[in-house]
């Protein structure tokens, strides 16, 4: 299917599109608009709200010109008051909206914790199903050009041990429409961490609403040397890391795992049964991250099945730096993926 | 001295403020005008060469508010706090700061004031009281109120001031900053910026009252709305602020209004955006403090056209050294990726 592929490069996209007709092309950020546009319209209890997302911008081009559309009532500026507005939202889901709330920044979202945390996590438990709380909360991972410690985080590991909660990181455009399309009418508070880096990139993407299910990961590539389980940007690197290495004899099959939580643990123990190999590559620190949790489930049900110590490919133990020549060395990618995928092979 | 480019001409505004004027030394007025000017030079240099991507980090500047910075760090001594936000260079200076580590931090060098690590949006000069700078809006204050509380357990006579901006007065951070400053009569000041704007967002469609310094009537501690632009308001809401302060009369809420002329980031204007209007920003720039400030003291003879030419050259030579010495500062080695997570 094309639009599982995840191109490495515009040419081999155009490529595809030239091959194929009838294949649409949009981008990462395109993708989610369409989405966001495409569920206003199905239904009216659905609203968005988020700090200048009626400006001429629009959250990066992904809110574009929707209060035009949809009317300031279902396409609201907010006030910065982020645990608030997270609040307000949560309420309206319990009375019956299906709020969609913006955050540019993943940054930004830890002073929503505490309604996310104890609140809407926990709403529909806490009362015994007599509730739910079908919230969707979009945030951004910033990068580059000294964004710095409060500006570039990848916060998705503190979020993936509480129960209630679902978290997604789609790294396709396709992926992107079709999961939050899901998150917005899944009947649960769904987080879905976007990877600005990814805004630009292209892909084919249907041009009716569709869902892609929370909690599937899905293959980008077969291989039987290694497994890489990779999330967001992340799974760009490990595509074109896996075609390096194939020169060269190696052939690593390329996991998106794209749904944290709940985690398509099986897809990973399924793959590492035939390499018998595993690295984790998370745009997000080591400790107790989501490459944490995969391996350990990797030990937990598969443990003879792995050949060699499995590896974590993730960022440096400090925030973020904003000196370039920092930066530089902080961030992780194709060849830190390489370099992993060749210790384990040398471990026999 | 100091001429805006290709600017419409100042009217002459007789204010209330200005026949207290009179009431300021001559050396405070000066010192008023070289604060203001040293800011607005600091950040045009930075409008000059941000283009040459060298600069690698966002930049907020804040051209067009000068006077607040000026007018409250003016009553400041140099063992009292400051905190501020993303938009902190003109405090950073207002404070005491050289220009030189600023800068420097600014082009990612180890010798900037956060030694590459924390770019514009994240400042510091402690022997000067900056305890920091957070690009968190809001952040700032719940810690500026931190610093007023161990200043008075530890028995000091330190005061905190924090500059935030209007979008900031909506978080909650600030409610509960105020109600505990209030409780505990902390010796801070709460000094709202107030340029109508939140990135593009105008406060209009955020606030339905846009009464900022009301609030504090809630909390039973003043609340002043001054012309930001007009140094000498600034000056003194800050005055007032600081003795109230000083003499455990706990916090004061000062908003200035304000207009920031640059986009919400980087060199660039935001009507070239169709972010906000142009008229609107022209209007503004009619009633820029450091032209109007200037203005006053010529007329009044405080200073000559010789001694404004005398106060800019100074600035723009310590400006260009400045930039000098962040240019030839080495980058910081890429084992201080990993220094400074933890403290000793
Ligand atoms: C908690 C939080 N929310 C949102 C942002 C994004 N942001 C950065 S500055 C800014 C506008 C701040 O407006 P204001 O407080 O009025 O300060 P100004 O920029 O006008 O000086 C916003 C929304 C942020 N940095 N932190
Ligand atoms: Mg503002």
């Amino acid at each position: 299917m094309p639009w599982t592929k995840v191109y490495a490069n515009k040419a081999e996209f155009e490529k595809i599109s030239a091959e194929q007709k009838g294949l649409r092309g949009l981008t990462y950020r395109e993708a989610i608009l369409e989405a966001t546009e495409q569920a206003l319209t199905a239904d009216k209890n659905v609203f968005v709200i988020g700090e200048g997302i009626d400006d001429p911008g629009g959250v990066f081009g992904t809110t574009k010109d929707l209060h035009l559309k949809f009317g300031a009532d279902r396409v609201m500026d907010s006030p910065l008051a982020e645990n608030g507005i997270t609040g307000i939202t949560v309420g309206a889901a319990v009375a019956g909206a299906r709020p969609l709330l913006v955050h540019m920044r993943v940054d930004f979202l830890p002073l929503s914790l505490d309604q996310i945390i104890n609140h809407a996590a926990k709403w529909h438990y806490m009362f015994g199903g007599a509730v739910r709380v079908p919230l969707t909360i979009r945030a951004i991972i910033g990068r580059g050009w000294g964004s710095a410690a409060q500006h570039s985080q990848s916060l998705q590991a503190m979020l993936l041990n509480i129960p209630g909660l679902k978290v997604v990181m789609p790294a396709t455009p396709y992926d992107a429409k079709g999961l939050l399309y899901a998150a917005i009418f899944d009947n649960n508070p769904v987080i879905m961490i976007e990877h600005r880096w990814l805004y630009e990139h292209m892909g084919h993407v249907p041009a009716e609403p569709y869902k892609v299910e929370i909690g599937k990961g899905i293959v980008r590539r077969q291989g039987k040397d290694a497994t890489i389980v990779a999330i967001s940007l992340m799974v760009n690197e490990a595509i074109k890391a896996a075609d390096e290495l194939s020169k060269d004899g190696i052939e690593a099959e390329v996991i998106d795992i794209r749904s944290l939580k709940p985690l398509d643990s099986d897809l990973v123990i399924e793959s590492v049964k035939k390499t018998g190999r595993l690295i984790v590559a998370d745009t997000g620190w080591k400790d107790c991250g989501i490459g944490a949790e995969i391996i350990t489930r990797v030990v937990e049900d598969a443990f003879e099945s792995l050949r060699a110590p499995a590896v974590r490919v993730a960022l440096p133990e400090a925030p973020t730096p904003a000196s370039p020549a920092l930066e530089n060395a902080y961030y992780r990618g194709k060849n830190d993926i390489i370099a992993a995928v060749k210790k384990t092979l040398a471990r026999s | 001295m100091y001429t805006l480019n290709a600017m419409p001409a100042i009217k002459t505004q007789k204010k209330a403020a200005e026949k207290e004027a009179s009431v300021y030394s001559s050396a405070l007025q000066i010192q008023l005008y070289t604060a203001m000017l040293r800011i607005r030079l600091f950040e045009e240099k930075i409008v000059a060469l941000y283009p040459e991507q060298e600069m690698k980090c966002p930049v907020h500047l804040c051209i067009g508010q000068e006077a607040i910075a000026a007018g409250i760090c003016a009553n400041l001594e140099k063992r009292d706090y400051v905190f501020s936000n993303h938009r902190g260079h003109g405090h950073s200076l207002a404070k005491g700061a050289g220009m030189k580590p600023l800068m420097a931090e600014f082009y990612g060098k180890a010798t900037g004031c956060s030694k590459g690590k924390g770019g514009s949006m994240h400042i510091v000069d402690v022997p000067n009281g900056l305890l920091g700078t957070s690009a968190i809006v809001g952040g700032g204050i719940p810690m500026a109120v931190g610093s007023a509380l161990a200043s008075k357990i530890r028995g000091e006579q330190s005061i905190t001031a924090v500059f935030f901006g209007d979008g900031a007065f909506e978080e909650g951070a600030f409610y509960e900053s105020f109600n505990f400053a209030a409780l505990k009569r902390l010796p801070v000041i709460f000094v709202c910026e107030n340029n109508f704007y939140a990135t593009n967002s105008h406060q209009r469609a955020r606030q339905f009252a846009c009464k900022i310094s009301s609030s504090a009537v809630a909390f039973d501690a003043p609340g002043v709305c001054i012309d930001g632009n007009d140094v000498l308001s600034a000056y003194k809401a800050g005055k007032d602020a600081a003795q109230r302060a000083r003499n455990n009369g706990g916090p004061t809420l000062i908003e200035a209004t304000t207009y920031r002329w640059k986009g919400h980031v980087g060199p660039d204007t935001d009507h070239e955006k169709g972010c906000r209007p142009k008229d609107e920003l022209l209007e503004w720039v009619k009633k820029c403090p450091i032209g109007r400030f200037e203005k006053h003291l010529l007329e009044t003879g405080i200073l000559d056209a010789n001694a404004l030419i005398a106060i800019t050259g100074e600035i723009n030579s310590e400006v260009d050294d400045a930039v000098k010495f962040a240019k030839e500062s080495p980058y910081p080695d890429v084992s201080e990726l990993l220094t400074q997570v933890y403290s000793d």
